[in-house]
């Protein structure tokens, strides 16, 4: 990668990190659903204490998906919509490189955020505070995984009739791995076995998905 | 680059949307300090022809060279050197002027200082650090046009530039353009309406 390509990375993600700090709403309301969702779980569940220690994994797995998904369809959207994409695509970076910028992007703004209010909605279901460590690797690893694939949906859907229904149904069956090897890390860290191995399996994961989702991602972006 | 060579040299160009055959058998030149002015009623296909060029839409046949380069063997290439200025703005509303600016600045080189070439050469110098959603409708596109201040490249591709300009700015486009081509550039504008663009030859699709 060459110095112009590394620059024009940084400076998309400037952007986007600039973005999100003038117009926090689309950072919140990732947050807010999140612990929303968590906090939902008890009252449908009752007050069962142990009722959550089954529950809690997959429940912060999969609230913390769905959140990450909600500022998704925007993400080439809104460049399409007001012209700022024909210019990102004449910027002369190759197309691989803006949509990974764009994933990047979009796991600092959303992700680290659904990662930092992880402790909350921890303790809302009543998840043991050692586990709480291992929960918020867990779900770094997941959102990373959410941002490189639901960059893929997002071109793909982009210009799409009903773009916005159709992407979750394109990346949430994609994401079913991360939910199952998330879910398991945090159940074992509350068991007080090792999540190790599953928290290396989400990396893989990520590891494979880090290259190849951006690549496709460029090739499906196209504006017209 | 062989003299007399022409910066943008189309051949036989064409282009379908949908079913539609927009226009086929194109063929063109714009020679350096050249301009072109592309004209016809709404959907002729004039902004089809400049994102074709441009290398935003696929062209359905024939080609285009830049600087004797083909458009098709280095897309990425292709696009650094010419400059599109869409009917759309692509303006941040959350942004400044200046960051607007900045941020092409930074993907194409160029610096955005408060005087000419940047800012003030659409007399945005005083608008610097307003933020864009405050903007009317003239001093976004005045925004929008200011990108041909930064790098300079040697084709400019503008569709309707002037649309919502007021007088003094149409005149301030006009010393931009006239850098340019006295610099050995060349233009292909979409307009209906007059340009100030001294000899450029009229395309009618």
């Amino acid at each position: 990668m060459n110095a112009s390509v590394f620059g024009g990375l940084l400076a998309v993600l400037g952007r986007e990190w600039k973005l999100a700090l003038r117009h926090p709403s689309d950072t919140l309301a990732a947050v807010l659903f999140f612990v929303l969702v968590a906090a939902l779980f008890p009252f449908g569940v009752g007050p069962a204490p142990e009722t959550f220690s089954r529950l809690a994994p997959g429940a912060l797995l999969a609230a913390a998906l769905l959140a990450a998904l909600l500022p998704l369809d925007r993400l080439f959207g809104a460049e399409a919509e007001d012209g700022s994409l024909d210019q990102l695509l004449l910027s002369g970076l190759p197309r691989g490189v803006l949509a990974a910028a764009k994933a990047l992007g979009h796991w600092l703004t959303t992700g680290v955020p659904l990662i930092a209010a992880t402790p909350i909605a921890a303790a809302m279901l009543n998840l043991p505070v050692e586990a709480w460590g291992v929960a918020m690797a867990a779900l770094a690893l997941a959102t990373a995984l959410l941002s490189l694939l639901g960059t893929l949906g997002a071109a793909l859907t982009l210009g799409a009739r009903r773009g916005g229904v159709l992407l979750p149904l394109l990346v949430l069956p994609l994401a079913i791995p991360a939910v199952i090897f998330g879910a398991a890390a945090i159940e074992a860290a509350s068991a007080g076995l090792s999540a190790a191995p599953f928290l290396l399996l989400l990396g893989a994961g990520v590891s494979i998905a880090a290259p190849l989702a951006p690549l496709a991602a460029g090739a499906a972006l196209q504006n017209d | 680059m062989a003299a007399g060579q022409p910066i943008l040299d189309v051949r036989e160009l064409a282009c379908i949307r949908g079913d539609r055959e927009i226009f086929a058998g194109l063929s063109f030149t714009v020679p350096a300090g050249g301009a072109l002015l592309l004209t016809g009623a709404n959907g002729a296909g004039k902004s089809s022809l400049l994102r074709v060029i441009a290398g935003l839409l696929p062209a359905a046949g024939g080609e285009v060279l830049l600087e004797g380069a083909p458009a098709s063997t280095d897309p990425a290439g292709h696009a650094l050197r010419l400059r599109y200025i869409s009917s759309q703005d692509a303006l941040k509303p959350a942004l400044t002027v200046a960051e607007n600016l900045a941020f092409y600045a930074a993907l194409w080189g160029g610096q955005v200082t408060p005087g000419p070439p940047s800012l003030e050469a659409l007399g945005l110098g005083a608008l610097a650090s307003l933020p864009g959603r405050v903007l009317s409708t003239g001093q976004r596109r005045r925004l929008a046009l200011a990108r041909l201040g930064l790098a300079p490249v040697r084709l400019w591709l503008l569709d309707e530039p002037s649309l919502g300009l007021d007088v003094a700015s149409v005149a301030r486009l006009g010393d931009l353009m006239a850098r340019h081509r006295a610099g050995g550039g060349a233009i292909l504008a979409a307009t209906h309406l007059p340009l100030p663009l001294p000899d450029a030859r009229e395309l009618k699709l």
